[in-house]
């Protein structure tokens, strides 16, 4: 058989060959693969799963080089989701997502369906969500359009989650203008199975009935894929209807429908229909099986008639997957979805002729040899080149940069830079978010330094954080492409627990720009390197390029997903001190660097200098010596300290929860020889601050991996403040201002969002 | 003691419900479809947090349709306890078992810990607890703001229907301690006859030290006490 064009079709010029993002030597590649030349169906159909978004074409030959493998990696990527072993026959599903163009141009649904997609690749694993995470960057809260993104975004998160009722537990936000109109969505979800029930997509079995299930299709999102692959613009607001609208009611129905029909063992697999919808989904899983298939869209439930081959397969409506059945069983499938209120149809089935093959009724609208148009895919390694511009920045000697005259007192700077949004707490955000439904969340948002859950009948728990200071990966893309894996290992220690994967999502420019591919290049070489070194392989995750507005890319931003496991989630620590009278105990040492701080970009409105140096035995020795510790029980809160250095920190552990603020007495003699704003503002890499009532046992924990380790204070009632001696400008300051600071300023700076909050709610 | 809980098909606080009965309580619970027309013998209807059927028009609007609703509301009128827990307790209020209603808070949604004093003992909920008992619960809702006419409210005090009000950390009803604009800081209130009560918070988040809280425990403890008197 072959595929013929349908009457009405287009006639394929090269206008439209252009229109649909495809390059006239992969328009070549594509006419060679079907040996003639395309029906309208078919270019869609490659325009969408040659996209970037889809084929990862740019990226595939660098993420191959990533460590995926351990012992307890159940699946790596490739999958809806990657999956590792807990102990005890669970399992730990999880992935990482963005939703940045589609949040750009409408936040409130772009960011909803984001979260929706992210749950529906968890569930599918056959595992049940039980916690969400995002990572957010946006531009300066100075402009109202950043409050209006940030304000509807976060809604649209929240109004997602709350409704399925998955509680949103952890993530990180980060502010800096390169942002400014490209903003960062990525989504997490981390789910929990018995290791039996891991389910694949991959379609097998000759005979095998394929089934829409869910939501009907519509003309939603059509072309979506296309849409994040390529730079946003003045004109990408034109492009606001090819954004999805959620229904996470429907997802809750489809939650539950899937692992009642996992459960049931009728089905063989289960894909989303995400990016690409229909199309894309049906072609994967037969390509992950080798299988032929046909496709009927006729018998393909939509929303409204006459629709088009071409838009049932590129529909990206949400709430809907794609189902093989056992044959025999699509009464099974047909009768749980119904119980559900939800459609399910037999469009298709798996054949044994090696084809991917498209009908309307009888007629052949699409047909593809064997899984080539998986496979086949163009793959690219551009040209990559430092941009000489960012090197110059690194070359700067931050220390050169001359105070300004506030900075005499370090109180003025500490108090400034916990008012900065990035290092601000985030309570206007996580008030949004359902943090405790499902009655697992043992530390939530801002109450640690990971998120942390119990898993019913067992002693075990699952943490998990997402982390990439982006300021780093700018300057210097290997070095923080590390730091991302290293900070978010650390803080998942922090709670106590063992880190052991990260699902990644890397947000850059375009990689057709040389100095683009070059970040990209380096910062995945440097994830790699960490996550071989602290033993946490890539599971799966994401890339998302084009993140670039007219004044030029976003800073690359690889954001890392770290899932920990706790042995005895009794154990787990929390941030914020505990109780006066404690020992403070820093874990690693102060250095003299100062470069790419949030100090410089804050105070002196600098992006400049080399990002401190990543050791990563230090890091893995680190994080070992804080597990002895908290497993020992001789910990009684532990931090880490990230932007803003170890004067923040001190601060976040003495007020981070407002209702029990600790002061503390510190100091820091031993290092006065370092320039002072270095040492209190400055970040140096694989630092923890403990708080103990055996300081010995902690440090003898650090000598055993040797890390060094040093008794630096002690805890105090609130009322004497946080107090800083041992340097030459001694920091004092009351816990009352430095908490306005840390937790009201994202308030007050959301404060003249509130009116644009009204108009977008749904 | 058998507790019925009613999943809706967007409730999502139904199985933290039944861990509550169940794995706190050690009382036994039966799960009530929401299309099902028998509540299965159960001596207490709890009707839990979620999205009922979606809640896009008014939580619980159509939720008092349903058929398991029509025997809810039967057991209600037959002096059985019904607790309605967040959407719930909009449930409750739509399907007309308690006053007043639950209108969209004042600031949008929120989800945090709240303390709330218990006003009253003489309901099924809190009859193990102690009058101006303060409570420590999260919530986690964006229709929370419990609203009725001045003279209904003056009636409620008056008979004595509000159950729980929110109050700051001494025990005072400030409007800082308000998370929602609820009118008199109202976070829980019975019917005429007590068999019915609903609140914002969730108490069967708050049943053990792991997770932050004991505090809810007391009210499930009613409940039994109450069963069993």
């Amino acid at each position: 058989m072959t595929a013929t064009p349908r009457p009405g079709d287009p006639a394929i010029t090269p206008a439209l060959v252009a229109e649909h993002g495809l390059t006239d030597e992969e328009y070549r590649r594509m006419v060679a693969m079907l040996g003639r030349d395309p029906t309208f169906t078919e270019l869609g159909v490659v325009s969408a799963l040659w996209s970037e978004h889809c084929s990862y074409k740019h990226s595939l030959p660098l993420l191959r080089a990533l460590p995926t493998k351990a012992p307890w990696v159940l699946q790596g990527p490739g999958e809806n989701a990657g999956v590792i072993a807990v102990g005890d026959g669970l399992a730990v599903a999880f992935k990482i997502e963005s939703h940045n163009h589609p949040s750009a141009v409408e936040p409130y649904q772009g960011a909803a369906t984001g979260v929706g997609g992210i749950l529906r690749d968890v569930f599918t694993m056959g595992a049940r969500p039980v916690a969400m995470l995002n990572s957010l960057r946006f531009g300066s809260l100075d402009s109202a359009r950043v409050r209006y993104l940030v304000a509807g975004i976060v809604k649209g998160i929240g109004d997602y989650g709350n409704c399925v009722g998955i509680p949103t537990v952890a993530g990180d936000v980060m502010f800096d203008p390169s942002y400014e109109g490209n903003p960062l969505v990525n989504a997490m979800c981390v789910g929990l199975l018995r290791e039996e029930e891991l389910t694949r997509a991959k379609a097998e079995g000759v005979g095998n009935p394929i089934m829409a299930v869910g939501a009907r299709t519509g003309r939603d999102g059509i072309h979506g894929a296309s849409f994040a692959s390529e730079d946003l613009s003045h004109e990408s607001d034109a492009k606001r209807p090819r954004v999805q609208v959620g229904d996470p009611f429907t997802e809750k129905l489809l939650l539950e429908a899937t692992l009642e029909l996992i459960a049931s063992g009728a089905v063989v697999a289960i894909q989303d229909m995400g990016a690409a919808g229909l199309a894309s989904s049906s072609a994967e899983m037969a390509a992950r099986g080798d299988v032929g298939v046909v496709i009927d869209t006729t018998k393909v439930p939509v929303r409204e008639p006459g629709m088009t081959p071409y838009e049932i397969l590129l529909s990206e409506s949400q709430e809907r997957m794609l189902v093989v059945a056992h044959r025999g069983r699509d009464d099974t499938v047909r009768e749980i979805l119904a119980k559900w209120d939800l459609q399910a149809a037999v469009i298709g089935e798996v054949i044994a002729e090696p084809v991917y093959r498209v009908t309307e009724g009888d007629h052949v609208v699409a047909e593809f040899p064997g899984t080539k148009l998986v496979t086949d895919c163009p793959v690219y390694t551009p040209e990559a080149r430092e941009s000489a511009a960012v090197a110059a920045l690194r070359g700067q000697d931050a220390h050169t940069v001359p105070e300004v005259a506030e900075e005499s007192d370090p109180a003025w700077t500490l108090e400034h830079l916990l008012s900065s949004p990035t290092i601000a707490g985030k309570h206007w955000i996580y008030r949004q978010y359902d943090s405790t439904v499902r009655t697992n969340t043992v530390r939530g948002p801002g109450a640690g330094d990971a998120a942390v859950l119990r898993i019913r009948g067992s002693r075990r728990g699952i943490a998990a954080k997402t982390d990439c200071n982006s300021r780093y990966v700018y300057l210097d893309p290997r070095n923080g492409g590390q730091i991302a894996v290293a900070e978010a290992a650390r803080n998942v220690a922090c709670v106590g627990a063992r880190p052991r994967a990260i699902t990644n999502c890397l947000n850059f420019g375009n990689p057709k720009k040389p100095e683009v591919y070059w970040q990209f290049r380096e910062a995945v070489a440097g994830m790699g390197e960490a996550c071989a070194a602290l033993d946490t392989p890539v599971t799966g995750g994401n890339v998302s390029f084009y993140n670039e507005n007219p004044s030029g890319a976003v800073f690359p931003t690889p954001t890392v997903g770290m899932i920990g496991i706790l042995d005895d989630v009794e154990r787990s620590v929390g941030m914020a001190f505990a109780a006066a009278d404690h020992s403070i105990v820093l874990i690693g040492e102060p250095t003299d660097e100062l470069g790419a701080s949030e100090y410089l970009a804050r105070i002196h409105g600098l992006t400049a200098g080399a990002p401190p140096r990543c050791d990563l035995a230090k890091e893995r020795a680190t994080i070992e010596a804080l597990l002895d510790a908290i497993g020992a029980g001789r910990v009684q809160s532990a931090h880490d300290c990230s932007e803003g250095g170890l004067a923040v920190a001190l601060a976040e552990c003495c007020i981070a929860n407002r209702h029990a603020m600790h002061g503390a007495r510190v100091d820091l003699s031993r290092w006065a020889g370092l320039p002072q704003r270095a040492l209190l503002f400055g970040e140096a890499q694989a630092r923890v601050i403990v708080s103990t009532t055996h300081p010995g046992d902690v440090v003898a924990a650090a000598r055993r991996h040797g890390v060094s380790a040093f008794h630096i204070g002690t805890t105090a009632p609130a009322g004497e403040g946080l107090f800083i001696a041992g340097i030459a400008k001694p920091l004092a300051a009351p816990l009352a201002r430095l908490a306005d600071a840390y937790h009201e300023s994202l308030a007050r700076a959301m404060a003249p969002a509130a009116t644009q909050e009204q108009g977008i709610s749904s | 003691m058998k507790v019925g809980i009613v999943r809706f098909p967007g409730s999502n606080c139904d199985d933290d419900a039944w861990h509550a009965v169940v794995d706190h309580l050690g009382q036994d619970a039966v799960m009530l479809w929401h299309k099902a027309h028998d509540l299965e013998g159960a001596d207490v209807i709890i009707l839990p947090g979620g999205f009922s059927y979606g809640d896009y028009l008014r939580a619980g609007a159509i939720a008092r349709f349903s058929p398991i609703m029509r025997e809810v509301m039967a057991h209600a009128k037959r002096g059985g306890i019904v607790i309605g827990i967040c959407n719930g307790f909009q449930i409750a209020c739509e399907a007309h078992l308690l006053p007043g209603a639950l209108l969209p808070n004042d600031a949008g949604y929120r989800s945090m810990p709240v303390t709330v004093r218990v006003e009253r003992t003489d309901t099924p909920f809190t009859s193990a607890a102690s009058a101006g008992q303060l409570l420590t619960m999260p919530i986690a809702h964006g229709e929370g703001r419990f609203t009725a006419s001045a003279d209904e409210l003056d009636r409620l005090e008056g008979d004595g229907q509000v159950v729980f009000r929110y109050v700051d950390s001494t025990g005072n009803p400030t409007p800082a301690s308000n998370p929602n604009g609820a009118s008199r800081n109202i976070a829980g209130v019975c019917n005429g006859g007590r068999n019915v009560v609903g609140l914002m918070p969730h108490p069967e988040r708050a049943m053990e030290p792991l997770l932050g809280s004991t505090d809810g425990l007391v009210l499930f403890e009613s409940l039994l006490a109450t069963v069993n008197a």
